[in-house]
């Protein structure tokens, strides 16, 4: 017999007391928790995922669509990044006036070579007020999910507030499992060493999210 | 076999050893009391959460209950995203499944991200006696592994060790693996990571295989989730060529929509965050992006035997949160080593003599290594009725009875040397079947502290005698939650920043202390909670 028959023989005796009409899922579970924590307007669920965010050391922007070539490129000059990492979606406008070499997302790249960026941009799927989460799916202008591991500054654009929902089932219900996800919630950080915060193990160190308003494309 | 550290004394010795190690139990005191207070001020942020737990309860109770039809349903959900599925029926098959993927990739190096399921095969010893060397590359795995020593938490397996530990482990053993700890290291918790960092990096970029376990997998789907806070997992997830899963046949959840409740009720039972800093899903392969050859493997290794008693299997339910592990004041004062098992605490007191059998002397003294106050139960994001399963496992053990080895109905005989526990059996067993004698008791208890005796009568005395008591909580969780609104009422009894609840815009930051280096709030950094 083989392992699977094996095991499945013996979850089916385990569950010799389950009636054959046990209660269908549909009714075993009772879904009366929160679709979302608390009444909040447009402007207030986004300014609720600036809190969260910068709550877990992430650095907020804000700015208009327009100003977005500008911040980009102040942003990336202000850490003296040489080389940024493109995703092959993103809007070309947004890194218009960036000096750094672009470095493309290519399944090519070894990790090595991603390793030697300064930094990364992207743009996301979505983001969750209530948890100050960014979630990238590989979407073509947020690219491979390697790209937003590998290199040690990360800036991931949201549109606000049409990319922003207020909590984790209303994200769920927006994501598409077949797709990798990538959940971010602040920069990598780890507490193992006396439970004291450090910030950036092996992910990137600097996490800075841009909100932009007003984009149009 | 597996799981049972070789030579591992008994509980009542074990912990025994660890109450006199005044190092460890300092630490300890430190780290469980920090994420305790943090924990309950994050769960106090959300104001559904006792809905949460019991939608939790409700769909691990139905999954287990359909369990077959889930992991058949997962089966071919991942086969058709392009995975391969594996079962293994014990450590020894799954062990041998994944040495044989790695041997079919030619490489002799794997790297691992945090998972208690292959720790619980022994998975890394198994690969070193074939010549593979696995890789943990969790910071705290990897302080553990160059310690040559053992995980003693779940969500913070080198929580026994301090920074000063942490240093002269680097310094000596970091070299024999891969690239040495900068000369001068100082013992800064950012120096450290930092050494971890730049000596695992080494390993990751060249990685082509890597081992996993996972938080969930989502039946419906076949898509695999893991929660974690430093990013290695998300290495070990993409990095590499070929992707191995290790996991048990419990972490099924029916739906994609199921993860709305875990995604919230398990960061914040665990690392007290409204959310882990990475949470990875993937399904399948994808091309051109992630591994290419994508592995999982189902473990039984006793699972089903725990499932198929009625009592003990809610214990499936667990999501490895380790909430109870820190309002425990058994393991506060043990230590996770005593318990002699990758399970420490009050979970691994119920799930690891189910999974292996009560049948060694560690495995019959586990039920014993419980105070019974019932916090673990309290605290539990998917409710598992720990105290109850004790009390009916002190019963199998000491009276024996019909179980479910490896598939087989046995009837177990009653552990010698026991006798005596028969007597508190019984009166345990009618305390449970009157919960209202049960909660009376415990409170009567703490009121009555000081004329606690320091020792157990009875059965307990061996275990007592070589320890003190487990200091009584000033009030129990239980009267606390409800005099304070699961902490919701400001009585300075959550502590950990003074947490407000979402006032009117929503905004309820716990602490809040953003401006400097550290936070003094809810943000407790967190790490991967145990796959
Ligand atoms: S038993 Fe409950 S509290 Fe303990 S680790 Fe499991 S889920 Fe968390």
């Amino acid at each position: 017999m083989s392992s699977r028959d094996l095991i499945l023989g013996r979850v089916r005796r385990a569950l010799a007391d389950v009636p054959r009409d046990d209660t269908p899922y549909q009714q075993a579970v009772q879904r009366d928790y929160l679709r979302e924590h608390g009444g909040r307007s447009v402007a207030e669920t986004v300014e609720l995922l600036a809190e969260n965010l910068a709550d877990y050391r992430a650095i907020v922007h804000r700015c208009a669509d327009e100003e977005l070539p500008e911040l980009l490129t102040r942003l990336l000059a202000g850490r003296g990044s040489q080389t940024v990492l493109v995703p092959p979606g993103l809007p070309p406008y947004w890194l218009k006036a960036v000096d750094a070499a672009r470095v493309h997302d290519r399944a090519t790249s070894t990790a090595h070579e991603l390793d030697r960026v300064d930094s990364v941009v992207t743009a996301c799927a979505l983001a969750i007020a209530e948890t100050g989460t960014i979630v990238l799916d590989g979407s073509p202008d947020q690219g491979r999910r390697r790209i937003t591991l590998v290199p040690d500054h990360h800036i991931c654009v949201v549109r606000v507030p049409e990319q922003v929902v207020s909590s984790v089932p209303q994200a769920l219900e927006l994501l598409d499992p077949t797709r990798p996800l990538t959940w971010i919630s602040g920069p990598s950080a780890t507490s193992d060493i006396e439970l004291d915060r450090v910030e950036g193990v092996h992910g990137p160190r600097t996490l800075e999210v841009v909100l932009v308003t007003g984009s149009g494309g | 076999m597996s799981g049972t550290y070789l030579g591992m004394p008994a509980f009542p010795k074990a912990a025994h050893e660890a109450v006199h190690n005044t190092t460890l139990r300092g630490n300890l005191r430190h780290a469980t009391h920090t994420i305790r207070a943090k924990r309950a001020a994050a769960v106090a942020e959300v104001s559904d959460w006792a809905a949460l737990r019991d939608a939790g309860k409700q769909i691990k109770d139905h999954t287990l209950r359909h369990l077959d039809r889930y992991l058949v349903q997962l089966e071919e959900a991942v086969t058709a995203a392009g995975g391969t599925v594996h079962w293994a029926a014990d450590a020894d098959e799954a062990n041998r499944i994944v040495t044989y993927l790695v041997k079919a990739t030619g490489e002799s190096e794997v790297v691992k991200v945090k998972s208690m399921a292959t720790q619980e095969i022994g998975l890394n010893e198994a690969l070193e006696a074939e010549g593979i060397h696995a890789y943990e590359t969790d910071l705290a795995e990897l302080i553990v592994q160059l310690g040559k020593d053992r995980p003693s938490h779940i969500l913070v397996p080198a929580i026994h060790r301090n920074r000063g530990e942490i240093r002269d482990i680097f310094a000596r053993e970091m070299g024999e693996w891969g690239r040495p700890a900068p000369e001068g290291l100082t013992d800064t918790p950012a120096e450290l990571a930092d050494a971890a960092r730049l000596h695992l990096r080494e390993k990751f970029l060249r990685a082509k295989v890597g081992v996993s376990g996972a938080n969930f997998m989502v039946a419906e789907t076949g898509t695999l989730v893991v929660v974690e806070s430093e990013g290695n997992g998300r290495m070990c997830l993409t990095l590499p060529e070929t992707l191995i899963s290790v996991v048990g046949i419990e972490k099924i959840v029916p739906t994609w929509q199921d993860l709305e409740v875990f995604l919230q009720t398990l960061p914040r039972s665990s690392t007290a965050e409204r959310m882990n800093p990475y949470t990875s899903t993937w399904t399948g392969t994808t091309a051109e992006d992630g591994p290419q050859t994508f592995h999982l493997v189902l473990i039984d290794n006793g699972r089903t035997d725990t499932l198929a008693d009625e009592v003990g299997r809610q214990a499936l339910r667990c999501i490895r949160c380790s909430a109870c592990l820190n309002v425990c004041p058994v393991y506060e004062r043990a230590g996770g080593h005593a318990y002699g098992s990758v399970y420490p605490g009050p979970i691994g007191a119920i799930l690891s003599p189910q999974l292996r059998g009560t049948g060694s002397e560690i495995d019959a003294s586990l039920p014993y290594a419980s105070s019974l106050c019932g916090a673990c139960y309290e605290v539990c994001p998917v409710a598992i009725d720990i105290p109850e399963v004790l009390v009916h496992l002190r019963e199998r053990v000491v009276q024996g009875g019909p179980v479910t080895e490896q598939g087989n109905k046995v009837v177990l005989k009653p552990a010698k040397g026991h006798a005596a526990e028969r007597a508190a059996m019984r009166a345990a067993r009618w305390a449970f079947s009157h919960p209202g004698a049960l909660r009376t008791g415990q409170r009567l208890a703490s009121r009555t502290r000081r004329f606690h005796p320091r020792t157990l009568p009875g059965p307990g005395k061996a275990w007592s005698a070589s320890r003190d008591l487990p200091a009584l909580p000033a009030e129990p969780f239980r009267d606390w939650w409800q005099r304070t609104n699961g902490g919701r009422t400001n009585d300075g009894g959550t502590t950990g920043g003074g947490t407000t609840g979402r006032g009117s815009t929503g905004r309820g930051s716990t602490g809040g202390g953003t401006t400097g280096g550290r936070t003094t709030g809810s943000t407790n950094g967190g790490k991967d909670t145990g796959k």
